[in-house]
C-alpha cells in the first residue's frame, strides 16, 4: 500500500501548521468568519446543524490497520466515540470542537492522512472500486493511477478555484462498482489490442440536475492520462460557468456545449499541452505501482471454511451475502456491514474500528477499504480464516448478513446533522431495515439498492438507487419522493420519479407495498427488482405505491 | 410589499464549540433555547440581528428563526429548528444530552 513519502509528510505538516495559525487568528479576532470559512473548508472543516464536522479523506478508500486505529483514537478522544463513513470514501466526525481540530489534523498526519480537498471547488478525494486489487473480475488495480491523480491534483495551483467541485472515480473492472458515470470524470480501465488504457467519461453528476457522464474518449493510452485530465480540467476552468452555482458543474458545460464541441475543445487543449509532458509522471507512476504490489497471498487448504459453511447456518448466510470472489486462489473479499438492522448506515464506533483494524492486521494483509456503499471491506482474507473473522465480527455487532440486500442502504446524514438538509434520511433507513428484517423478507427480495438523500444535493446517490428516496420539506413537514429504476453500475440509469411524495410515516409502508408488488410480479427469484422494473416498466410499481389513485381511476 | 413578520428568535453556533446557541434579551448567548428572546417586532429583530452579526468572536452564522411563545419560553415553528434544539434522532447526542442531565 502507498505510504506517504517525505514530500507528502512535509507538505501536510506545513499545511497543518498553517491551519493551526489560522484557527488561532480566528479565535483572536484577527480573521473574520468570512475570511476564515474558505480556509477551514480547504481543510475539510464544515459547520453543521449541531456542531462542526470534519471530513477526512480516505484516498481511493484504502487504509491500513494503523490508520483505522488512529481514526478510532480520534473518535474517542475528540469526538463522541464514532465516525461516519460516506459515499465518497471519506470519514466524517460529527462533533469536533474548533480548538481541537489542529490537533486532530496532526494526529491524522502521523498516519499519513489529511482532510485537504475534501471540500471546496477543487479536485476532491479520488474514489475507486472498493474491491480494487482484489476482485476476480478486474483488469488492473486502479489505485496506482488514483494515487498519481491525488498527488498531481493536491495543491495544484491551476485547479484550486475551479468553477465548482470536481469529482473523479476510477474502476479497473468492467463491473462498475465505483459509479463512474455519476462523476465529473469517470475512468474505466480498458484494453485495446492488448494495450492498456482508459475509457474517459465526462460530465456525470447527481444533485439538482442528475446527468450521466458521456464518453469523451473511448480509448486513451495509459501514458496520456495526466495530460488528458489536465486538458479536461483546463477546458472546464475556462468554459465552466461561474455566474450560477447551479450551472457550474462540468455536466452543465457538457450539455450547453454538446459532447462534440466539448470534446473538440478538450482535444485541442490536449494537443497543445501533451508535448510538455515528458514522462516524469510515468516514472512516478512506476514507483507508485511498486507500492501497490499485491501481497504474497498465502497458500493453504480451505477445509476450515468448507466445514464451517456446511455446519453453521449463520456463517453460511453471511458467507453467501458478504463474500465476493477474489482473484487469488483460496481467498475471498469480505464486506463488513456497518448496517446492522436499525443502525445508522456508515457509522462505526471506535471499538468496532479497532476490531476491524485487528482483523485486517491478523487476517487481512493489513488492508482495509471503505466502500461508497458505506461499508468496510477486508479485501484479502484467506478462506481458512473466515470462520475466525466471522466470529470476531459477530461479537462486535459487525456480522450482519445483508451486503447488497434491502437493509444495505446508503443514507446521507440528512437533517440529523446536515445544515443543508430539507428532511431526515437516517431514521428512514433505520426503519426500512428494521421493517424488512421483522417481515423476514430481506433474503427473498434479494439484490436491492435503496439510496436516501436528505435534500436535492443527492449526497446519498438516490438517483442511482434501484429505489431512491429524496427527503424534502413540503410546507414545513418532511416529505419523501420515490424514484424507481436507477442504477449506478455499468448499466447506469437515473431513476424516474414515481409520483407525489409520502409523509414521514407513510414512506416505510409505501416501500413495503412496492416490495410486495415486486415479489408478486417477478419472473421467479432469479429476476431482481431492477430486472423486473426494466421488463415491466413503472406502471405496476406505481400502482402499488398509489393504490388509491388506481381505485379512483377504476 | 413586505411580508408579514413572523415572530423570531436569533440563533447561531458558538464559535469555539459549534454548539447551537440563542440570543437572550440581555445580549448573552445561551445554549438553552428556553432562554432565548422572542422578537415580535420586525425592526427590532433586524436591529438585533445586525448586532449579532457583529458578534463574530462568540458565534458563527446568526439568523432569525421563526418561533412562537410557549409556557417554557419560545418554541420552534419549523422542524429544522426543533432538531437544532434537540439533537440528532439516531443518538442521544446534542442538546438532548444536556437537557436530560437537567
Ligand atoms: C454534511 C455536509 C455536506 C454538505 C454541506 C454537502 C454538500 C453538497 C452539495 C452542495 C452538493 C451538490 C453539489 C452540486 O451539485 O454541485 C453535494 C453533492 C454530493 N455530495 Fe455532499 N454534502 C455533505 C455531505 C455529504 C456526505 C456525507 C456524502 C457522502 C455520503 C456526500 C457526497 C456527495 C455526493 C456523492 C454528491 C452528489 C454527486 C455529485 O456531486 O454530483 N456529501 N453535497
Ligand atoms: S443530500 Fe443534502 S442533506 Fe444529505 S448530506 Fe447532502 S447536502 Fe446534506
Amino acid at each position: 500500500m502507498y505510504r506517504h513519502n517525505d514530500f507528502d509528510q512535509a507538505f501536510i505538516r506545513q499545511r497543518n501548521a498553517q491551519f493551526r495559525a489560522q484557527v488561532e487568528r480566528r479565535l483572536s479576532g484577527a480573521l473574520t468568519e468570512e475570511e476564515f470559512r474558505p480556509l477551514r473548508l480547504m481543510n475539510g472543516l464544515y459547520l453543521q446543524l449541531h456542531a462542526y464536522m470534519l471530513r477526512v479523506a480516505i484516498p481511493y478508500g484504502t487504509l491500513n490497520s494503523a490508520q483505522m486505529r488512529q481514526l478510532a483514537m480520534i473518535a474517542e478522544r475528540w469526538d463522541k466515540g464514532y465516525g461516519h463513513f460516506t459515499t465518497r470514501q471519506n470519514i466524517q466526525f460529527n462533533w469536533p470542537k474548533l480548538g481541537d481540530v489542529p490537533d486532530i489534523l496532526d494526529a491524522l498526519g502521523e498516519v499519513g492522512m489529511h482532510a485537504i480537498q475534501t471540500s471546496g471547488n477543487c479536485v476532491r478525494n479520488v474514489t475507486a472500486d472498493h474491491f480494487a486489487g482484489a476482485a476476480a473480475d478486474e483488469i488492473a488495480d486502479p489505485r496506482p493511477v488514483a494515487e498519481l491523480l491525488r498527488q498531481w491534483s493536491t495543491d495544484h495551483p491551476e485547479f484550486q478555484f475551479l468553477p465548482r467541485k470536481f469529482k473523479i472515480a476510477i474502476t479497473g473492472s468492467p463491473n462498475d462498482r465505483a459509479v463512474t458515470r455519476a462523476h465529473d470524470i469517470g475512468l474505466r480501465m480498458v484494453e485495446s489490442d492488448g494495450e492498456p488504457g482508459f475509457e474517459v467519461i465526462v460530465g456525470g453528476g447527481l444533485g439538482r440536475t442528475p446527468l450521466l457522464g458521456m464518453v469523451v474518449r473511448a480509448f486513451l493510452p495509459r501514458g496520456d492520462l495526466l495530460p488528458y485530465v489536465e486538458a479536461i480540467l483546463s477546458t472546464y476552468n475556462s468554459f465552466g460557468r461561474r455566474d450560477n452555482k447551479y450551472k457550474a458543474r462540468i455536466k452543465i458545460t457538457l450539455h450547453e456545449l454538446g459532447l462534440d464541441e466539448l470534446r473538440s475543445r478538450i482535444e485541442a487543449r490536449f494537443a497543445e499541452i501533451r508535448p510538455e509532458w515528458r514522462g516524469a509522471d510515468q516514472s512516478i507512476l512506476a514507483d507508485i505501482e511498486r507500492d501497490f504490489a499485491p501481497p504474497t497471498f498465502r497458500k493453504a487448504p480451505v477445509d476450515a471454511f468448507e466445514t464451517a459453511y456446511a455446519a453453521d447456518p449463520v456463517f453460511r448466510a453471511w458467507a453467501d451475502t458478504n463474500l465476493h470472489p477474489h482473484r487469488a486462489g483460496g481467498h475471498a473479499i469480505v464486506t463488513i456491514s456497518t448496517k446492522a438492522h436499525g443502525a445508522t448506515p456508515g457509522d462505526a464506533t471506535a471499538d468496532q474500528m479497532r476490531v476491524m483494524a485487528d482483523l485486517a492486521q491478523r487476517f487481512g494483509y493489513d488492508e482495509l477499504r471503505i466502500s461508497h456503499e458505506q461499508n468496510v471491506i477486508l479485501p484479502h482474507v484467506h478462506k481458512a480464516d473466515l470462520p475466525a473473522v466471522h466470529a470476531a465480527l459477530r461479537s462486535a455487532g459487525l456480522a450482519t448478513s445483508n451486503a447488497g440486500l434491502i437493509s444495505d442502504i446508503i443514507a446521507c446524514p440528512g437533517m440529523d446533522y446536515c445544515a443543508l438538509a430539507t428532511a431526515r434520511s437516517i431514521p428512514v433507513a433505520q426503519e426500512i431495515a428494521e421493517r424488512f428484517h421483522a417481515l423476514g423478507l430481506e433474503h427473498e427480495i434479494g439484490a436491492m439498492k435503496i439510496k436516501i438523500s436528505g435534500c436535492i444535493n443527492a449526497c446519498g446517490h438516490h438517483h442511482v438507487g434501484h429505489v431512491g428516496i429524496l427527503g424534502l420539506d413540503k410546507a414545513g413537514v418532511e416529505n419523501y419522493q420515490i424514484t424507481l429504476g436507477g442504477d449506478g453500475t455499468e448499466t447506469a440509469a437515473i431513476g424516474e420519479r414515481a409520483g407525489p411524495g409520502f409523509a414521514y410515516d407513510e414512506i416505510v409502508p409505501a416501500i413495503e407495498r412496492l416490495m410486495r408488488a415486486y415479489l408478486s410480479l417477478r419472473d421467479g427469484p432469479g429476476e431482481s427488482f431492477l430486472q423486473a422494473y426494466r421488463r415491466l416498466g413503472p406502471a405496476p410499481f406505481k400502482a402499488a405505491l398509489y393504490p388509491e389513485e388506481k381505485a379512483h381511476a377504476a | 410589499m413586505s411580508r408579514r413578520f413572523t415572530p423570531s428568535v436569533i440563533t447561531a453556533n458558538a464559535l469555539l464549540s459549534g454548539e447551537v446557541v440563542w440570543l437572550c434579551a440581555d445580549g448573552q448567548w445561551s445554549p438553552d433555547p428556553r432562554a432565548a428572546a422572542l422578537f415580535t417586532d420586525a425592526d427590532l429583530a433586524q436591529d438585533r440581528l445586525a448586532w449579532a452579526q457583529g458578534q463574530a468572536q462568540a458565534v458563527v452564522g446568526p439568523y432569525l428563526a421563526g418561533a412562537k411563545s410557549g409556557p417554557d419560553g419560545p418554541e420552534p415553528v419549523h422542524f429544522r429548528e426543533a432538531f437544532r434544539r434537540r439533537g440528532p434522532s439516531n443518538y442521544p447526542h446534542g442538546k438532548q444530552e444536556a437537557l436530560c442531565r437537567g
